[in-house]
Parts: structure tokens; C-alpha cells; sequence
């Protein structure tokens, strides 16, 4: 086997360069650290100077007592713990691919697992797919911080699963095989058909990948204070192995194994939660409503937009909407990307695949919504929790967008114990995170891969006439090289606000890869035009409209934002008894905006402020790809793709002449 | 490489490996779509998935819609301090959930037993 030497030798390289990069964490640990440190005290000071009286009072008292403990808070992971759970982790997923690895032969192995996982495999594996760093600890944090806002953006991520269980999961398990190609090539010219879907798998992947990616780094340099270089590439070259080596199975396991941790982590966390509520809900609410912190943390909050409210007020305030998710249509518009782009993201339509039947992938998916919908309320525990025992305040201290949250909660709620338990919690948790990134980027790396190798190499380059070693062989090339593009761009992305990105795969894969999938499957005319024509314009719109969007930087509005600070800032300093200076906090704001204000020019786009006012696309793009799909069919008629759809029909509902995937 | 059961089935990678017969079996796909049980399923099932997939989208877009539209009535206190809004985004939850099973029920009963039923038809 000289090619599985060439991809030992070529993770050892990888391997090398990562420890090389290794060598230099000492200097890039300490930025890191910085920010979290900056003195907490500051804020007191001047609220006492200008806010209204009421407010100023609590704000002095709140944090006059709690100042010189927690003054420099900061989350401490136990190194020789943290990186003994890690260690854990890889050995184990490291078996799990020498495992995979053996019964990895045909194409069919490579891609989906030769059609051998159950369908409660395949549920676990799928919530594991899907449930990135961002919902373990983002939404969690933003609950935290926001409350019911938090809570509400997490609904839309289960209700998705909707459309994948009643519209997409079993007629793609009927009518596919690997990939996205597969289903829409299936009564149109399939070269053309297939090189589209797989530069729209490879653009969604690609976008996902890379916001997986840069969170990792910058989480794993937080965890455990390792630089972002090595976390990137630590991370790239676990996921490069186990596509590569292990293919479809070891991804599915590492997901599967994932899956377990983060609801094992989860479940116990929420447990020592309740406990300390004394398992009664309603008490729990009123925990929240009734404390302090909580409350001053509102009256901040809401002070913004100009509203006063203090005591319990704002305690109810944080239970109610509107906190954070401000723009309606903005909304609308990310529940309609959740909606659709789910269930037209390859990664997710590629696990379909695995299993052998559609009864199977019905069971997977229903699976699937018990454990993400099961974890999503049990992250509301957790945020609330978070908010109760480490206050929003302590919780912004560590990370202003609240993304440490859980971690802290799981180490006060253990030490609360034992502080040794405090620490083990930690860093189990930190392994669950870990593992979390793993078993995401893994699986998108995967099904980048195989629009690549099966759609371009297999079907469109070769005609489909490639034995079994050539598509094996061309399928892990395409990881490896894939999963390397990947290190690169996650390496290249540091300083990049990536946080839209995912955002845009989900829009992409609404307004470009659903429109397709759902007319091929049920609408007779539907042919390889309005193929084309939807995944073009659909992909097309949802990237051009971010293009023009708020969420690009925008030196001039910038500008203004930081000369209203700068205004306000020495307004305040004038307000100043003589001989007082701001405090550090305000005095650094000011130098930044002095800086800031100073700004000119235009966008990427070379636009002054916005086209676009939404932060999400999909109420504009999701149409505009179903338009030009609907259109492009209709205005280039094709008498075999109509003759063809009793075909494509009665396979989709019956499973008869499936394209068995065991083919050995 | 899912195309046509028999028409491309004769390349290397499906004779080498052997394919189950029944990959290779050719099928009537017009007459089948035109059978009365083929027929039946496909009403059935189109209904079903379609009203129950609308009916869950108007359900979730309600929330966000409501959240903005109609603060006055999410912030309604139901519970203690527990409002509808918490509970009406908890409901989406459970909504959620039971059409999945409620789906998995009538697939399991219904669709299923249709299409053995027509499967069993076909191999007389």
C-alpha cells in the first residue's frame, strides 16, 4: 500500500510543522490573556459621575464589595487536566479511525460508511454533526447575557429539523448516493448539473469550515493558552486523519462520541444547576428576576436605547424579548436560512446516505431532533444558570460576547464541591468543546471532498469509469488537500470577523442548494436549466448581498460612531472635578476612537455605508433562487427530464432500484 | 451513478463488485407511477408532509413575528415570573417534537404499509 505511506509521511510533515509552531506559545499566550484582565473597576466610577441617580446608587454598591477578590477574573483551566482529557480524546478517536481505517475499501466505505449505520447511529451522529462550539457555548452566553433573546435564537435551529424529516431526508436516502450531485444529476445532463452542486458543496463547506475553524483557534488558545497557529493546526491535522484514514465511519464515530460528551456534559451541569434550585423551576425564575446583578446588568443594557428601569423591573426586563435581537425582519430572515439551509447543507444531506433505508434515516432524524432540541432546553438552564452564579458582569469580565460562560459555570459549580472536582468539570468540559470542533470540521471536510472527488474527479473528468482503488485513492487525496486548504485558510483568517460567515453558509445552502433539491425531487417540469439557474442565483445573491450588508466594516460609519464617543467622552472629562483623569477603561475607549474617527474610505465593495440593511440575506435570496430555478426550468424545456420524473418519483417515495450502497 | 436501473449499469465499478439482482431489476416507472396504490401514497403523503411542514413553519415564524410585533402579550405573566413568551418558545419545543413522532407514527402505519403493499403488487 504505497499510498497510505505517502498520507502517513504527509500527516508526519504536518505533524512537524504543527510542533514547530509549538515551540513559540510563551509570546502568544500572553495577548491572549490580556484582554480578559482589564481592571474591572473602572465601570463603577463614572456611572457615578452621569447616570441618573437610582441607577448610580446600586452601581456604586454592587461592585464596591465584590472588587478586590474577583478583580482580575479570569478563567484557569488545569493544564496537566485539560490536556490529559485531551490526550484521552484523540487516543480514543485515534482507534476509532485505525478501526475505520481496515474496513474502509470501497467508495461507498469512504463516503457513506458502505451504508451500514443504524438509524440511532445515525441520529446521534447527525446532532453531532451539527451542533458546533457556537451552540454549546455561544448560545448558552448569549443567554447569559440577554436572556430570552438567547433563548429564542435557539429555537430555530431545532425547528429546521422539520424540513430535513418531512421534505428531504427520505427521498434523498431513496434517490441519492454520495452527494448533492447525485440526487439533482439524476434526470438532467449530469456534468454540467454535477460540477455546479459541487461548487456550491465546496462554497458552503468552505464558508462553515472556515468560521469552524478561526472559533477553534481562538477557543483552544483560550482553554488551554496554546497560540492560534498551533490550535489550527493541531486541529487540521486530527481532521485531516480522520477523513483521510477513516473516511465516512471514523467521521460518523468521532460525531457519535461527540455527541455523547456534549450531552453527558449538558445533562450533569443542568443537573448540579437544578439542584442548586432545588429542582423547582418557577423558584428558578424567580432567582433570576430577583437578583441584583441581574438587574443592574438590565437597567445598563436598556439605558442604551434610552429607557430607565431599575429593581425587580429589570430583573422581569431580562425574561422578556428584545434585548439583543433588535431588527424583526433581520430575524425573519436568519429563521428562514435556519429553516431551509439545513436541510440543504451537504454535510448534513450526505448522512443521509449512511444509513440503509428511509425508514432509517426517518428514525435518524427524529433521533437527531430529541437530542438538539433536548440539549437547546437544557442550554437555557445553563445560560440562566450562568447569569445567577457568575452574574452577566463576572461572566463579561472573561469574554465580553459571554462565549466562556458554561466553561465558568461548570468550574464554580464543581468547586463548589471540591475545587479539584472544579477543575476536572473544567476540563472535561474543555474536552467537550474540543471534541465539538473536531467531529464538525471533520464532517464538512468530508463532504467538501466528495463533491470534489466523486462529482468533478469520478463523474465529470472520468466519465464515471474509475475502478473501486482510483476512487478510494482520488477520495482521500481530495481530503487531504482539502483539509490542508483548510489549515491554510483558517491560519489566514486570524484577524478576520468571521462571525457572518456562518450566517452566509446556511443562506447559501437556503437559497441555492434547497430550491434544487426540493424541485428536482417533486416538480415534473424541473431540468438541468433550473438547476443551473438556482444554485447560481441563489448562491450568487445570498454572497452578494452580505457583500453589501452591515456585516462588512465600513470605514465612514465607523468614523461617525467613534466621533460620537469621542464627544461624549470628553463631555464627561470635562464634567470632571480639575485634575481628575477618566478612568483607564474610558481613557483607552477615547484614544481608540480618536483614532477611529479619523477613518476614511469605503468598504471591500467600495461603498460609503450599506446597501443592504439585514445582517441575513434570506428573505431576499431564498426567493430569488426559487424564482430563477422555477424560470430558468420553464424558459428551456427538457422532454427526458419530464419523462424521467415518474422515475425520479416513484424511487423517491418507494426506495425501489435504490443505488444500494453495499456494493461489496 | 444512480441513473436508470439497468441503462448504465454495465460499467466496471457495479459488474466487478456484483450488485444485488435487485439493482439491475428493470421496472416500469410510468406504470408504477400510475398504479392506484402508488397513487394513493403519493396523495397521502403529500398532504401530510406538506400541511404539517407549512403548519410548523407559521408556528415557529409566529415566535420571532410576535417577539417583535406584539411584546405586550409575550411578556404576560403566566407562572410566577414566567411569562408566555418563555413558555410559547419553549412550546416550539414540543411542538416540535410531537410532529416528528406523530410523523414517524402515520409513516410508520400508513406509508409504509403502502408501499410494501404496492412493492408486493409489483412482484407477483
Amino acid at each position: 500500500m504505497t499510498m497510505k505511506k505517502i498520507f502517513v509521511a504527509a500527516s508526519l510533515v504536518l505533524s512537524v510543522a504543527a510542533a514547530a509552531f509549538a515551540a513559540e506559545p510563551t509570546k502568544a499566550a500572553a495577548p491572549g490573556a490580556a484582554p480578559a484582565a482589564t481592571a474591572p473597576a473602572a465601570p463603577g466610577a463614572p456611572a457615578a459621575a452621569t447616570a441618573p441617580a437610582p441607577n448610580a446608587a446600586a452601581a456604586v454598591a454592587t461592585p464596591a464589595p465584590a472588587a478586590p477578590a474577583p478583580a482580575k477574573r479570569e478563567l484557569k483551566a488545569n493544564k496537566t487536566i485539560t490536556i490529559g482529557m485531551f490526550a484521552i480524546i484523540i487516543g480514543i478517536t485515534m482507534g476509532v479511525v485505525v478501526w475505520a481505517a481496515k474496513q474502509t475499501k470501497t467508495a461507498s466505505d469512504f463516503y457513506a460508511a458502505g451504508g451500514g449505520i443504524t438509524g440511532t447511529q445515525n441520529g446521534w451522529a447527525i446532532a453531532g454533526d451539527y451542533m458546533s462550539a457556537a451552540s454549546f457555548l455561544g448560545i448558552s452566553g448569549l443567554i447569559s447575557l440577554y436572556g430570552y433573546d438567547g433563548f429564542m435564537y435557539s429555537v430555530g435551529w431545532l425547528v429546521a429539523y422539520i424540513t430535513v424529516l418531512l421534505i428531504v431526508a427520505e427521498p434523498c436516502r431513496n434517490a441519492g448516493k454520495y452527494t448533492l450531485g447525485d440526487i439533482l444529476s439524476f434526470r438532467t445532463s449530469p456534468k454540467p448539473v454535477r460540477a455546479f452542486a459541487a461548487i456550491s458543496t465546496v462554497a458552503v463547506s468552505t464558508f462553515y469550515l472556515t468560521a469552524q475553524m478561526v472559533g477553534a483557534g481562538k477557543l483552544m488558545a483560550l482553554l488551554i493558552g496554546i497560540s492560534y497557529k498551533t490550535s489550527i493546526i493541531g486541529v487540521g491535522v486530527l481532521m485531516v486523519g480522520y477523513v483521510v484514514f477513516g473516511g465516512m465511519v471514523a467521521t460518523t464515530w468521532v460525531q457519535i462520541i461527540k455527541a455523547g460528551l456534549l450531552m453527558s456534559g449538558a445533562f450533569l451541569l443542568s443537573f448540579l444547576v437544578m439542584l442548586k434550585a432545588g429542582f423547582n423551576p418557577i423558584g428558578f425564575f424567580s432567582t433570576i428576576v430577583a437578583s441584583p446583578d441581574i438587574q443592574d446588568h438590565v437597567s445598563k443594557l436598556v439605558l442604551k436605547d434610552g429607557v430607565i428601569l431599575s429593581g425587580i423591573d429589570a430583573g422581569q426586563r431580562f425574561l422578556e424579548p428584545g434585548l439583543y435581537l433588535k431588527n424583526p425582519l433581520d430575524q425573519i430572515s436568519l429563521g428562514m436560512a435556519l429553516v431551509l439551509g439545513t436541510a440543504g447543507m451537504p454535510h448534513i444531506l450526505m448522512r443521509f446516505f449512511t444509513v440503509p433505508t428511509a425508514q432509517a434515516a426517518r428514525k435518524s432524524v427524529i433521533i437527531a431532533m430529541f437530542i438538539i432540541g433536548g440539549f437547546y432546553v437544557l442550554t437555557t438552564l445553563l445560560g440562566f444558570g450562568a447569569a445567577i452564579h457568575l452574574t452577566p458582569q463576572g461572566i463579561t469580565q472573561v469574554d465580553p460576547g459571554g462565549n466562556m460562560a458554561t466553561l465558568m459555570l461548570a468550574q464554580q459549580m464543581g468547586a463548589d464541591i471540591a475545587p479539584i472536582i472544579g477543575d476536572l468539570f473544567l476540563a472535561f468540559l474543555c474536552a467537550v468543546a474540543f471534541a465539538t470542533i473536531l467531529a464538525v470540521v471533520s464532517g464538512l471536510v468530508l463532504a467538501a471532498s466528495a463533491a470534489i472527488a466523486h462529482d468533478i474527479y469520478v463523474n465529470v473528468i472520468k466519465d464515471g469509469h474509475a475502478d473501486q482503488h482510483e476512487q478510494v485513492f482520488a477520495a482521500r487525496t481530495t481530503s487531504f488537500v482539502v483539509g490542508a486548504c483548510g489549515i491554510v485558510i483558517g491560519l489566514a483568517a486570524e484577524k478576520q470577523n468571521v462571525a457572518h460567515l456562518v450566517a452566509l453558509a446556511f443562506a447559501v445552502a437556503a437559497s441555492g442548494n434547497l430550491p434544487v433539491v426540493v424541485l428536482s425531487l417533486f416538480w415534473r417540469k424541473f431540468n438541468t436549466a433550473g438547476v443551473i439557474c438556482g444554485l447560481l442565483v441563489g448562491t450568487i445573491a445570498s454572497i452578494g448581498l452580505v457583500m453589501v450588508s452591515p456585516n462588512m466594516t465600513y470605514p465612514k460609519v465607523v468614523a461617525a460612531g467613534a466621533k460620537k464617543v469621542v464627544a461624549a467622552m470628553e463631555k464627561k472629562q470635562a464634567a470632571l472635578p480639575a485634575g481628575q483623569a477618566l478612568g483607564e477603561k474610558d481613557a483607552k475607549a477615547l484614544a481608540k476612537a480618536k483614532v477611529d474617527a479619523l477613518k476614511d474610505g469605503t468598504s471591500m465593495m467600495g461603498l460609503e455605508k450599506p446597501l443592504f440593511t439585514l445582517k441575513n440575506p434570506g428573505i431576499i435570496s431564498i426567493p430569488l433562487g426559487f424564482l430563477a430555478a422555477i424560470l430558468g426550468a420553464l424558459a428551456f424545456p427538457n422532454r427526458r427530464s419530464e419523462e424521467m420524473f415518474d422515475e425520479v418519483y416513484v424511487r423517491q417515495n418507494t426506495g425501489l432500484g435504490m443505488a444500494k450502497a453495499v456494493e461489496h | 451513478m444512480t441513473k436508470g436501473a439497468g441503462r448504465r449499469h454495465h460499467n466496471s465499478e457495479l459488474t466487478k463488485k456484483g450488485v444485488t439482482t435487485m439493482a439491475e431489476r428493470q421496472y416500469d416507472w410510468k406504470a408504477i407511477a400510475k398504479n392506484p396504490k402508488f397513487v394513493e401514497l403519493h396523495h397521502k403523503k403529500t398532504a401530510f408532509l406538506f400541511g404539517w411542514w407549512i403548519f410548523s413553519c407559521v408556528y415557529y415564524f409566529l415566535l420571532p413575528i410576535g417577539a417583535a410585533y406584539t411584546p405586550g402579550i409575550f411578556k404576560v405573566k403566566m407562572i410566577g415570573v414566567i411569562n408566555f413568551g418563555y413558555i410559547f418558545a419553549l412550546s416550539q419545543f414540543f411542538v416540535s417534537w410531537g410532529i416528528a413522532l406523530y410523523y414517524s407514527h402515520v409513516a410508520n402505519k400508513d406509508f409504509d404499509r403502502l408501499t410494501r403493499e404496492l412493492i408486493d403488487e409489483l412482484h407477483l
